[in-house]
């Protein structure tokens, strides 16, 4: 699974981080989203869905990929 | 238009029903029963389309073809006259980006996650004392006064940088901006009483800053005072209202629910049963306005550009299909141990609170600390006697008499 985020779209809601504090951060200087992490783990993958529902600016978006293989 | 002759207008906004205060107010429920989306009419008279659904609300929330830009000539006030209230400098809850960007992002560097986790013990100390002052040679109080106001007005101060000496007056105005049935004259002078007091305060702070948000919003060159002033009002009555009411409308349904409430005693729970509390009880009953700004495919019908919506948070939160499952109770139900994390109590979009982690901390201390000190605590007048905030486009309790 890959997780792209788009910073000006973020709006700072902290819906992330809360929910996934392990791979979402907010950066000191301006406030928006930053990745903790660039490769995941499967058992992540539901985490990882959910914050991309959640997430209000649609600033998360994670492409499922197309081999189910476990780097994602 | 789709509606039907079956399906009449619903006049917003609708009163609750007398049997159970803490549900919406049926109409809108009964809306929600026959589809996402029905016709409304405003206080003001014009009509506007009411959006119930789960998917619909989110969408009118989160699709920037829906404007929060009070100053469109259709913008869906739930005020009659209200359009008249509109300054030149409105806050960035009713402004879009850009322009709600450029605003917003001066504050939100003081509700980061980790921001709101380093003032957990002082919020933790501002309940504590709150406590200790309500419960000091007493067996009886106003849950409302004595707790659930103080302590989201005392933080609030704190991080604003308000004196909490002027709390009756911002407490009494903030009141009167909320009621629904408070008259434009009184609107008026309540908006002008409060932005003449902020830009007071800043001004002060201008001229000797501190650490508090009001004096970095004062010491900024490129933000005019009155745009300082707007966003100073905007934190200050959002910062201490909405939390109170949540606290105290909690506090009634819990007290109502006692063999729910050992759940607030685990820590692994607490943060899942204040989410639970906040998808139910949706303070904000009176919904969230917007503006189309171009014809929209919605719930099966075009919304069509210059028609307003109301986006009915209260409904979208208790969605079966999104909330419910066999092996829960019903949505309308006090379930805490449900996966309540997609509700839409603080809105959906860029205008999504900006004091959510604020607020999750400040309700997960107050309760925890609230039923952990006084297990015995009880409602000290029968349920029918409790006093709703019927009135109010934040939905709470005017008082709420307890004993322990
Ligand atoms: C339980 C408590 C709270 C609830 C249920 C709540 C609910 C909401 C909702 C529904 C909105 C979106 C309105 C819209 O889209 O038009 C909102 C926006 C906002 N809230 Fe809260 N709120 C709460 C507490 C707070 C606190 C403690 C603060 C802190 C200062 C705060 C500050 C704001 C601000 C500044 C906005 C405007 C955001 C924007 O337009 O970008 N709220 N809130
Ligand atoms: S959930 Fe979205 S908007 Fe909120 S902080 Fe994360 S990326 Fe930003």
């Amino acid at each position: 699974m890959r997780v792209n985020i788009d910073r000006d779209r973020c709006c700072s809601s902290g819906m992330c981080v809360m929910n996934v504090p392990e791979v979402f951060d907010q950066d000191d200087q301006d406030s928006l989203v930053r990745l903790r992490q660039t490769t995941f783990r499967p058992e992540q993958f539901d985490d990882l869905r959910l914050a991309s529902q959640l997430c209000p600016g649609g600033a998360i978006t994670v492409t499922e990929d197309e081999s189910s293989g476990p780097t994602g | 238009m789709t509606s039907t002759p079956t399906t009449p207008a619903v006049r917003l906004p609708a009163p609750h029903s007398a049997g159970c205060l803490f549900n919406p107010p049926p109409a809108y429920t009964e809306a929600a029963a026959a589809g996402p989306l029905t016709r409304a009419d405003l206080p003001g008279g014009e009509s506007c389309w009411l959006a119930t659904g789960y998917a619909e609300v989110r969408t009118v929330l989160s699709d920037r073809r829906f404007s929060a830009d009070l100053r469109h000539p259709n913008f869906p006030f739930l005020v009659a006259g209200a359009r008249e209230l509109v300054t030149d400098n409105p806050a960035f809850l009713r402004l879009d980006d850009p322009e709600h960007a450029r605003l917003r992002r001066m504050v939100t560097g003081d509700f980061l996650v980790k921001r709101v986790e380093a003032m957990r013990p002082a919020v933790q100390r501002i309940v504590d004392e709150a406590l200790d002052g309500m419960t000091a040679g007493r067996t009886e109080a106003d849950l409302v006064a004595d707790f659930a106001l103080p302590v989201p007005s005392l933080v609030i101060c704190l991080l604003l940088g308000v004196p909490y000496e002027d709390r009756e007056f911002f407490q009494d105005v903030s009141r009167t901006l909320l009621n629904s049935t408070s008259t434009v004259e009184r609107l008026r002078e309540a908006q002008d009483e409060l932005l003449d007091y902020l830009r007071g305060l800043a001004a002060r702070k201008r001229e000797r800053p501190e650490d508090d948000i009001l004096s970095r919003l004062a010491t900024r060159d490129d933000l005019t005072p009155d745009e300082a002033a707007a966003t100073g009002l905007l934190l200050l009555i959002a910062g201490h209202e909405t939390t109170a009411n949540m606290i105290s409308l909690s506090t009634a349904l819990l007290l109502d629910r006692p063999e729910q409430v050992a759940r607030l005693a685990d820590p692994a729970a607490l943060p899942g049963a204040v989410e639970e509390l906040l998808r139910l009880l949706t303070i904000v009953h009176t919904g969230v306005p917007r503006v189309a700004l171009e014809d929209v495919e919605l719930g099966g019908t075009t919304v069509r550009a210059g028609e307003g919506v109301i986006a009915m948070l209260s409904t979208a939160n208790r969605d079966e299909t999104v909330f419910g499952g066999a092996d829960r109770p019903s949505t309308d139900e006090l379930d805490l141990d449900r996966d309540a994390r997609r509700h839409v109590a603080f809105g959906f979009g860029v205008h999504q609170c900006l004091g959510q982690p604020l607020a999750r901390a400040e309700l997960q201390i107050a309760l925890a600390t609230l039923f952990g000190r006084l297990p015995g605590l009880r409602p000290a007048v029968p349920r029918a006697e409790l006093a709703f905030r019927t009135d109010s486009f934040i939905y709470g309790m005017r008082s709420l008499p307890v004993t322990w």
